[in-house]
């Protein structure tokens, strides 16, 4: 799968009430969350971003609490995918099991704020569109692959529960 | 090799029977709150899911946005009361029960060592002080840990730090938290757990311990862990009478940590959190000309039966700043029946401080305590995020209850030392 997009650049320790602030926890309507993504350190992060856009951001991305709200408000914005130099670990959880896209490059730093990136999921390879720079990504784990190919937790159990 | 405490704990639970990089394991009890558990009744429904995989072992516990801050807040708690009746789910509990949910489970007796606990909150990882392998996940783990009464985990490094010398005054466990946050950052136990050993901890009470594990999270550690001592045996024992055939394990003596790290508590002194974030952390000396808007006492960090023994111990015979807001908030119906008991709650009240009933509250910028642009909050919670207690324009510092009661007195940062005696 290759996805297309233009990066919004965020820093190191994004935390979750950045992502979504906690007064907003009591919805868990996708496109509500969304609308309300990064509202506490960028006012108009939603009518700034675009459907398929990408998200690179330094260390621990997603740290603090955890709310699944945040990969979800993510995803209720339109971001298509979140590259960090690493992510706190709840947040990675929550992106495996929810389908949110992430991927782990060390060297994302250099990627350009507006960059337009094309990024083939399956091999972890990060294109920016404008530079012609490529970077790379670690590769998931076998057991999350497995996660990731049956599209969330529960559908992996349910997978199981049928074999 | 030897093993860690926490790697024996998820050997004994491996499904497979063994510790590879990731394992499934069995989960001996798996909860969410208000605010966590209606997405993962969400996600458990849309599944198709139609059965659990033991009522006796979930717990859904209504303490972040209750008592119901409004219709929206009311809606989520009767969604998952609605929930536990379909499933038959022993402990669901609301307000008249259950408190803070991280001081209400090891208080109930829901937690023991060797128990692995997962929790829809990041703050599960405070039930490590009880020698259990305690893990924070998301709603949709819930959801699976609901049905199937397992989870994915990865196999973690630890880290060890060792605590030694004599606790100055007024430090405990809160300022060694954030003192060691403050030593190796918001990331510096990213995916690895953080196990305080050493005489200095054997010698804190379960409370401080209880907060040093609780905090773990804001070092990006999977969790926090303490081996049990007598000091655990009899917490645990007191909290569950009933229990049979307890046991406790210990990390083995060759066991491998990714890095070991010495702590000389002499040199600590009571600590300060600035905005905005915990490892932002200095000695209470270096902030004591911030003026404060709002005190808070209370939370899964600080709203323990001693934290509030300190607070009351500096407040006795004094007053709060006129025009300073100060909030005390005792983590659980039972801990509010001893403090009055003991007269806490009256020093606090002749002192000027509102006592909320228990609640996450103003901790998460839930209700009742919210900051507005340019004010500065003084808490013993856990988080000084951008706008965690209310407005993005606002400022919370983080510290312990003596910190906070002290400074309640002078309405600026100050030093226990300066208003006690």
């Amino acid at each position: 799968m290759t996805i297309k997009g233009k990066v919004h650049k965020f820093g190191d320790n994004i935390n979750t009430d950045d992502i979504i602030a906690a007064k907003y926890l009591d919805s868990q309507d996708e496109a509500f969350l969304g609308s309300k993504c990064m509202e506490n350190i960028d006012k108009d992060f939603f009518q700034k971003v675009a459907k398929g856009d990408i998200i690179v951001a330094g260390k621990n991305f997603g740290c603090g609490s955890s709310r699944e709200h945040a990969p979800v408000a993510i995803k209720g914005c339109g971001v298509s995918l979140v590259i960090a130099e690493s992510f706190a670990r709840i947040f990675y959880r929550n992106s495996i099991n929810v389908g949110l896209p992430i991927l782990v490059s060390k060297d994302c730093g250099s990627i350009s704020a507006g960059s337009l990136l094309s990024v083939d999921l399956n091999q972890g390879l990060i294109k920016d569109l404008n530079s012609g720079k490529i970077f790379s990504s670690e590769a998931f784990p076998v057991f999350m692959q497995e996660i990731i190919e049956a599209g969330g937790l529960l559908s992996w159990i349910k997978k199981k529960e049928k074999q | 090799m030897g093993l860690t405490l926490i790697q024996k704990i998820l050997l004994k639970h491996s499904l497979s029977g063994k510790l590879k990089d990731f394992i499934y394991a069995k989960v001996d009890f798996c909860f969410g709150n208000d605010i966590t558990a209606p997405l993962a009744v969400k996600e458990f429904n849309k599944a198709g899911f139609d059965s659990v995989f033991d009522p006796n072992k979930i717990g859904l516990i209504c303490d972040h946005f209750t008592p119901a801050r409004d219709q929206k807040a009311a809606n989520n708690v009767k969604l998952l009361k609605q929930f536990s009746r379909q499933f038959k789910i022993k402990h669901f509990y609301d307000i008249e029960a259950c408190g803070v949910e991280h001081v209400f489970l090891p208080e109930a007796g829901l937690v023991k060592s060797l128990d692995l606990v997962i929790g829809a909150d990041s703050h599960t990882c405070t039930y490590g002080a009880l020698g259990a392998a305690s893990f924070g996940v998301g709603s949709t783990d819930l959801a699976a840990a609901m049905k199937e009464g397992k989870c994915w985990l990865r196999v973690p490094e630890s880290l060890k730090f060792v605590y030694q010398g004599k606790l100055n005054p007024w430090v405990g466990g809160k300022d060694l938290i954030l003192y060691t946050i403050g030593k190796i950052g918001v990331d510096g136990a990213l995916y690895k757990v953080m196990e305080f050993s050493g005489e200095a901890i054997r010698k804190l009470e379960m409370d401080d311990r209880f907060t040093m594990c609780n905090m773990a999270i804001e070092a990006g550690g999977k969790t926090g862990i303490i081996e049990p001592d007598e000091k655990t045996v009899q917490y645990i024992k007191t909290a569950n009478p009933k229990l049979k055939n307890f046991k406790f394990e210990k990390s083995d003596p060759d066991a491998a940590y990714a890095r070991v790290i010495n702590i000389d508590v002499g040199r600590i002194k009571p600590q300060v959190a600035c905005p905005h974030l915990p490892s932002n952390s200095k000695s209470v000396k270096e902030c004591v000309k911030v003026k404060l808007d709002q005190v808070v006492i209370g939370s899964c960090t600080n709203g323990r039966l001693s934290d509030l023994a300190i607070a009351a111990k500096i407040l006795r015979g004094k007053k709060i700043k006129k025009g300073l807001r100060a909030i005390v908030i005792p983590a659980t119906p039972k801990i509010y029946d001893q403090a009055e008991k003991k007269k806490y709650l009256q020093i606090f009240s002749e002192a000027g401080f509102i006592i909320s009933p228990a609640t996450c509250g103003p901790c998460l910028g839930g209700h009742t305590g919210i900051l507005d642009k340019g004010e500065v909050a003084l808490a013993t919670t856990n988080r000084n995020f951008i706008g965690r207690m209310g407005s993005p324009e606002s400022f919370v510092y983080l510290s312990s209850p003596a910190v906070a009661a002290a400074s309640a007195i002078t309405g600026r940062i100050t030093d226990p030392d300066e208003v006690a005696g």
